[in-house]
């Protein structure tokens, strides 16, 4: 017999793409009146998308450069939280006083919105591109701390009698058995605070007014050109989502077991 | 001299209603070069009992000693074969047992850990599967992983906590004659944890049998008198078989330790 493809996995997304669009339309031919329909921010926008990398001015580039700009700032504080936060993370995983000493600590930590540590950063800082970094590495470090740490806890004891039979040093064991052993944790909390970062980029250049896709959402909303926004808002969508995807490849390499 | 000495150990744990007793006065006497497997039911403390000689943990009383020397903790001395296998998923076959190769013998050059690793992963037959991660191997096949890695540690005692216990009838069959074999070749110093009967007589010099926990205690030895070199085929009927198979049934459904009759039985320490 021969075997039937069902295509509704595939047809199904864009049933759903095309729903959202007829919603879109709707709104801004009724309620929303200064919305833009789809069609028109295409038209608006597509100077845009189809040539990414021109420039025009500070604030005035193509899509793609904007995306530049916020991606290398996201790779740089997101940088700084991994090497923050994964350290940390064992740390307060492997030793139970570091754990108590640091866990209340981010408890209250890590619930504060992005948009008020950026000013702490300012004054620390006094400039917009450090205060950015430092507002992306706390908001987005803690997922990785404490991912990392639950890795290190529930390491298969049996790996660490191994360890213990043949008497690794600590660093050996340290290295040959609790990191590989908490890889698979520990890539959660890394794929999470990408995430994270993408989300506080945006607020952060939207804040600072630095070049980027969160700073040209900003000066389109205060320009009035609202086409622009969803054009911003969908290009957020879309980086965030490829970044996931890339970050889950990743991820899936290096899964054990 | 004993070469492994268990005296009086006693192993208690701390759970909801109190202390619980899990082992005590535990006497065992190893010779070198002695095959020697502990029965007994599931729960009454055999892993337990391997944990403390391996120096995992340590008992409450009593003391452990091999060779005179009091065991203070874990190490490479007392090669470990768990229950399941506890193979490093993230690495591959050679480099599990390339493991202990250099935590036991960090002064080899490179090329002689090497040889010494594929010398142990050859003789368990393993060599066409030295490059896979232990998620491609079959269960009997990671158990021959952790039984060549227990080797190439060249400890002085091999501990076996249930290392077939986790295998299909036929596989454990297989490694059962592989491990025979094995140790035929090198005559170590075995301690075999087991709830297998005819695996404990196939293999060992003597029986050890635990009785049912709490506080579970070995009793008087059961030798196994069946002539060495030994093999499956026609093993049930030699009466050396039949006797040892016999006195630890006894054991095992009356739960009391069998009486201490017959020539040679009991002979705790005794050498073969």
């Amino acid at each position: 017999m021969k075997k039937k493809v069902d295509p509704s996995p595939y047809l199904l997304p864009f049933v759903g793409l095309f729903f959202a669009l007829f919603v879109w339309t709707l709104l801004s031919a009724t309620v929303a009146k200064d919305l833009p329909s789809p069609y028109r921010t295409w038209t608006e926008s597509k100077h845009y998308i189809l040539h990414p990398f021109f420039k025009d001015g500070e604030m005035n580039q193509g899509l793609g450069r904007l995306a530049f700009y916020s991606l290398v700032r996201v790779v740089k504080g997101y940088a700084l939280a991994l090497l923050i936060g994964t350290p940390l993370g064992f740390l307060i995983g492997l030793s139970k006083k570091t754990s108590q000493m640091f866990d209340p600590l981010i408890q209250v930590l890590r619930p504060i919105s992005p948009l008020a540590w950026l000013p702490l950063g300012l004054v620390i800082f006094q400039k917009s591109e450090p205060a950015a970094l430092f507002t992306l590495a706390l908001c987005a470090m803690w997922p990785t701390v404490l991912n990392t740490a639950v890795g290190v806890r529930s390491i298969n004891p049996d790996f660490l009698n191994v360890g213990r039979v043949l008497k690794l040093s600590r660093w050996q064991m340290f290295r040959k058995i609790i990191v590989p052993a908490s890889m698979p944790y520990v890539f959660i909390g890394w794929r999470l605070s990408l995430g994270i970062a993408w989300l506080v980029i945006v607020a952060a250049e939207m804040l600072t007014g630095s070049p980027g896709i969160g700073g040209f959402l900003w000066q389109e909303y205060n320009a009035l050109v609202y086409s622009h926004i969803l054009m911003s808002i969908l290009t957020i969508g879309l980086i965030g989502f490829i970044l996931d995807r890339l970050m889950g490849l990743l991820e899936k390499r290096f899964r054990t077991t | 001299m004993t070469f492994l000495e268990l005296k009086n150990v006693g192993k208690s744990f701390s759970s909801a209603n109190g202390r619980r007793a899990v082992l005590s006065g535990v006497n065992i006497g190893l010779a070198e070069g002695e095959f020697v497997a502990v029965v007994g039911y599931s729960g009454a403390g055999k892993t337990t009992l391997v944990s403390l000689i391996a120096g995992l943990d340590a008992p409450d009383e009593g003391d452990i000693r091999l060779e005179g020397r009091p065991v203070t903790g874990p190490g490479p001395d007392r090669g470990v074969v768990f229950q399941n296998y506890s193979l490093l998923p993230w690495m591959t076959v050679f480099e599990n047992v390339f493991l202990a190769v250099e935590a036991v013998a960090p002064r080899l050059s490179r090329a002689e850990k090497i040889d010494r690793t594929r010398h142990f992963i050859n003789m368990v037959k393993l060599e066409s599967a030295s490059n896979k991660k232990p998620h491609e191997l079959s269960g009997g096949m990671r158990q021959r992983v952790a039984v060549a890695r227990g080797l190439a540690m060249k400890p002085r005692v091999f501990l076996l906590d249930e290392p077939f216990s986790a295998l299909d009838a036929l596989t454990r069959a297989t490694l059962q004659d592989e491990l025979l074999r094995l140790w035929e070749e090198n005559r170590q110093t075995v301690f075999m944890i087991t709830n297998d009967v005819d695996e404990a007589i196939l293999l060992a010099d003597r029986i050890l049998p635990l009785t049912k926990g709490p506080g579970a205690t070995v009793g008087p030895a059961i030798p196994v008198d069946i002539p060495r070199p030994r093999s499956r085929r026609g093993l049930s009927l030699l009466p050396g078989y039949q006797r040892a198979k016999k006195r630890i049934v006894d054991f095992l459904l009356s739960g009391v330790p069998p009486a201490d009759n017959g020539p040679g039985a009991g002979s705790e320490g005794g050498v073969q």
